[in-house]
């Protein structure tokens, strides 16, 4: 970056500069956003227990016992048992395992890709920008469950092919937005300035557009892994994603849920409340992002 | 064999709707009147009875056609029990040696169009179910393999010749798909028109499809069994979702559903709906099976095949499974309640059915090690369908992990799942299924036979043919059972071929006021509703 739009640039990137040390940000976000830092709770208990859930519970997520089957909650089984005998307790947080995972990398690789596609989409503008945009015009007529169920059903059910089938629906979002963004940083002279010293395209998107980006990137980042896992659960739920004996929170409802809802609820109440936990989560930690990162909503 | 249960708890509700149900449709007149409302849990792929296989065309589409002999809808449980539908009288006895059927036709009978039905279209029809032109598909084809020759010395008669006698033609002609057509809209409009048009001499007329809501039917003023039938129509719902089948019924919306529901369906319907509902149970013509593909490796090697069928606890899942799945019955390749199939004593002897899983379990971990194949990896397809095929499938990857062998389970919608298990053949084993309508277990144990159609283990066993050859024409009834009994050996335990897993159980928890209806042990026999009546 040259000396020249450094000082251009003061004024509309000081808000995605942070100078004061990351612990300090950090209490002051949570003095700002109580509510976001209870989303984070929410969220770093579900990584927790994704990593930790061998040592949490002494059962397997997948072991038949069908002595036990349909327990009510209490006793040995905190949650109770599904049909198969299988604590609800363990297959919670291994369920996150697959909702994290899933989630995690459908967001990543969604948002990146929209990201580079967007900023790129931006920068060169003309008949490649317009072009672009019609594309993800189609793409983004589709609801995204409906996007996400076409796919599944082209390429088959499976862990893999529900990322792919969540991740698709994602990259137009982040793409749209990001371009939007990077439309008023291409017009900022450094950029002109990184042209004119010779640097290559790819050079000039990735080294000085992307990071101007960041902030509403970080934002639908995190919006994401939410929107992932609530869509991860609905594939699943509707059968086409993934598959038994897999604990997933999604396959959870789908398998006892409608049948045993009135003799044994606990099948459907404790997946369900997971599935809402961890989006209600990832939404409030995505909101408190927003708001710690957008200069407008920053004052207030 | 016809049971009607309830669990304990149940017991008081469940009595009283068994009481109310059985005992008052042997007191009762019938009433004529009123619209049977039904839900079905399946698609219709077309009209054409014969070229189709499932009950989503049976339960709506049975009603408009006749059939020429059916099962006694009055004694469906009796796999001997034949009444004449369209010919007249009573089921004839062969001649000739047992291999010639002279059938004559009811006089009087009308097409719903208003065409007479002569022996010509009854000819017309079998043709098509047996001598089919070529690219015509006809899914009973195999059934008739022993017919020589059918013809119609006059208008009221036809007559079957066979090229051997068999026990196996009476039950194959009363399969309810084989609908009776009219020669003259199969002249006119040729061997595909019946897929998208109905044109019976059944009980109702077919009134409208609207796809993907309902069939609607309307009563037969025409109808050649004096009085019948009852209703004045009925109106068969399409609804996929089994939560939205039973809360039809429970809501009243619809009356009955002829498929079956789990266990717990009927304990929750018995539970809200006290004597208003009536549940009947039979053991089901219907089996699931677990089919290694002998294309793949180590799958061809049948140490490997008989630790898998080793390491399944049959007799456990029968008391967890039916529980919670449609399936109950310990068997080999008979329907278990016919006089051939193998008791209890005879099952224990093969492998995979003794009652010390543990020992089992040690002898298929052996087997597995001295193939040389400890730690195996299975890529087991299952279709997208709960009951029973999820149920089961996930039970066996849990019975096969109990053995050391990682097994993955790939679910498809039905579409895919076929394509997989009978085009791509892309599977180390994958569920199947022997489901048929009448019993006739001479000719359902073909499935078992490499060389049938309907067989997708990919192999050939020329030892396993060659029995079934001497069984097809085998008139003694004691070589014959010690002949089924080689046969059942060889396919389940010496070549572990195939996989019997359990044989399903069919419950039919319906709203107590459907009467006539007798369950039967299977969900394709006595869907014509001719016998049906509303006590309202």
């Amino acid at each position: 970056m040259t000396t020249i739009s450094e000082s251009a640039l003061e004024a509309q990137i000081e808000d995605l500069e942070d100078k004061t040390p990351w612990h300090q940000a950090a209490m002051k976000m949570a003095r700002k956003q109580p509510v976001g830092v209870a989303g984070l709770a929410v969220v770093i208990l579900m990584i927790f227990a994704a990593i930790f859930a061998p040592w949490l519970t002494p059962y397997h997520p997948e072991y038949n016992d069908f002595a036990a089957m349909l327990t009510a909650p209490g006793g040995e089984y905190i949650l109770g048992t599904d049909q198969f005998g299988r604590d609800i307790f363990t297959r919670i947080l291994y369920g996150a395992r697959t909702a994290l995972f899933v989630g995690f990398a459908a967001a990543t690789i969604g948002a990146v890709v929209g990201l580079v596609l967007g900023v790129a989409s931006a920068y060169f503008g003309g008949a490649f920008d317009l072009i672009f945009q019609r594309v993800m015009d189609v793409f983004m007529a589709f609801p995204l469950i409906i996007l996400a169920l076409a796919v599944v059903a082209t390429l088959g059910t499976g862990t893999q092919n529900v990322i792919i089938a969540i991740t698709i629906p994602f990259i137009p979002q982040c793409a749209r937005v990001v371009r939007s963004n990077a439309l008023a940083i291409r017009e900022i002279p450094y950029v002109d300035a990184a042209r004119a010293l010779g640097f290559g395209h790819m050079r000039i998107i990735l080294r000085h557009m992307v990071p101007n980006v960041m902030a509403p990137f970080l934002i639908l980042f995190t919006a994401f892994v939410g929107q992932a896992i609530l869509l991860e659960a609905s594939l699943s739920y509707l059968g086409m994603g993934v598959q038994e004996p897999t604990p997933a929170w999604g396959l959870m409802l789908q398998g006892g849920a409608e049948e045993y809802a009135e003799s044994a609820p606990w099948v459907a109440i404790w997946p369900g409340v997971a599935i809402s936990l961890a989006v209600f989560g990832f939404n409030l930690f995505g909101d408190a992002v927003r708001d710690t990162l957008d200069p407008r909503l920053r004052s207030r | 064999m016809l049971k009607q249960t309830g669990r304990l708890a149940l017991a008081a509700a469940v009595g009283l709707g068994l009481a109310a149900g059985a005992g008052a449709a042997k007191a009762q007149t019938p009433k004529s009147g009123g619209v049977l409302n039904f839900v079905v849990g399946s698609k219709i792929p077309s009209y054409d009875g014969h070229q189709e296989t499932t009950f989503g065309m049976i339960h709506p589409i049975r009603p408009f056609y006749s059939l020429l002999i059916r099962v006694n809808p009055s004694n469906p449980q009796d796999p001997t029990d034949f009444e004449c539908d369209l010919c007249e009288g009573a089921v004839p006895e062969p001649t000739e040696g047992g291999t010639k059927y002279t059938f004559k036709i009811r006089k009087g009978v009308q097409f719903h169009d208003g065409t007479p039905l002569t022996s010509a279209d009854v000819k017309a029809t079998m043709d098509k179910i047996v001598f089919p032109p070529e690219g015509v598909p006809s899914a009973r084809k195999a059934f008739f393999r022993s017919v020589e020759s059918i013809t119609t010395p006059d208008d009221y008669t036809i007559v079957f010749k066979l090229k051997f006698p068999t026990a196996a033609f009476i039950p194959a002609l009363a399969t309810p798909f084989n609908f009776v057509y009219s020669k003259k809209d199969l002249d006119a409009h040729g061997m595909e028109w019946h897929k998208a048009n109905v044109n019976g001499t059944g009980p109702f007329k077919f009134v409208q499809h609207q796809p993907g809501a309902f069939v609607e039917g309307v009563r037969n003023e025409n109808y050649h069994l004096e009085g019948r039938p009852y209703l004045d129509g009925f109106k068969a719902i399409a609804a996929p979702k089994m939560a939205v089948r039973l809360q039809a019924i429970r809501g009243d919306r619809a009356a009955i559903e002829f498929r079956g529901f789990p266990p717990k369906a009927r304990d929750d319907l018995v539970k809200a709906l006290g004597d208003k509902i009536t549940v009947q149970e039979s053991d089901w013509n219907c089996v699931l099976l677990a089919t290694p593909n002998q294309k793949r490796k180590p799958f061809d090697n049948a140490q490997v095949r008989q630790a898998l069928t080793l390491g399944i606890d049959r007799w456990g899942g029968s008391k967890y499974l039916s529980q919670i799945a449609i399936v109950k019955t310990v068997g080999g390749v008979m329907f278990p309640n016919h006089p051939l199939a193998a008791n209890e004593a005879e099952l224990l002897k093969l492998k995979g059915y003794s009652k010390d899983i543990e020992a089992s379990r040690a002898e298929a971990k052996k087997l597995l090690a001295d193939a040389g194949h400890s730690g195996l990896s299975v890529d087991f397809s299952n279709r997208g369908v709960d009951q029973p095929y999820k149920v089961v499938g996930t039970w066996l990857v849990d019975q096969w992990r109990k053995i050391g062998v990682d097994t993955k389970q790939r679910v498809q919608p039905s579409g895919p799942f076929y394509d997989t298990l009978r085009k791509k053949k892309d599977f180390d084993v994958s569920i199947d299924f022997n489901c048929q309508s009448v019993i006739n277990p001479i000719a359902d144990m073909t499935k078992f036979l490499g060389s049938a159609g309907n067989n997708y283990g990919s192999f050939e066993d020329p030892e396993l043919e060659a029995i079934y050859a001497k069984i097809e024409k085998e008139g003694d009834a004691t070589t014959l059972r010690k002949l089924v009994r080689d046969y059942e050996t060889r396919a389940l335990s010496d070549e572990a071929s195939s996989m019997v897993t359990l044989w399903w159980y069919k419950i039919n928890p319906h709203r107590s006021y459907v009467k006539g209806w007798k369950i039967a042990p299977s969900h394709y026999l006595a869907q014509h509703l001719d016998h049906i009546w509303l006590d309202k």
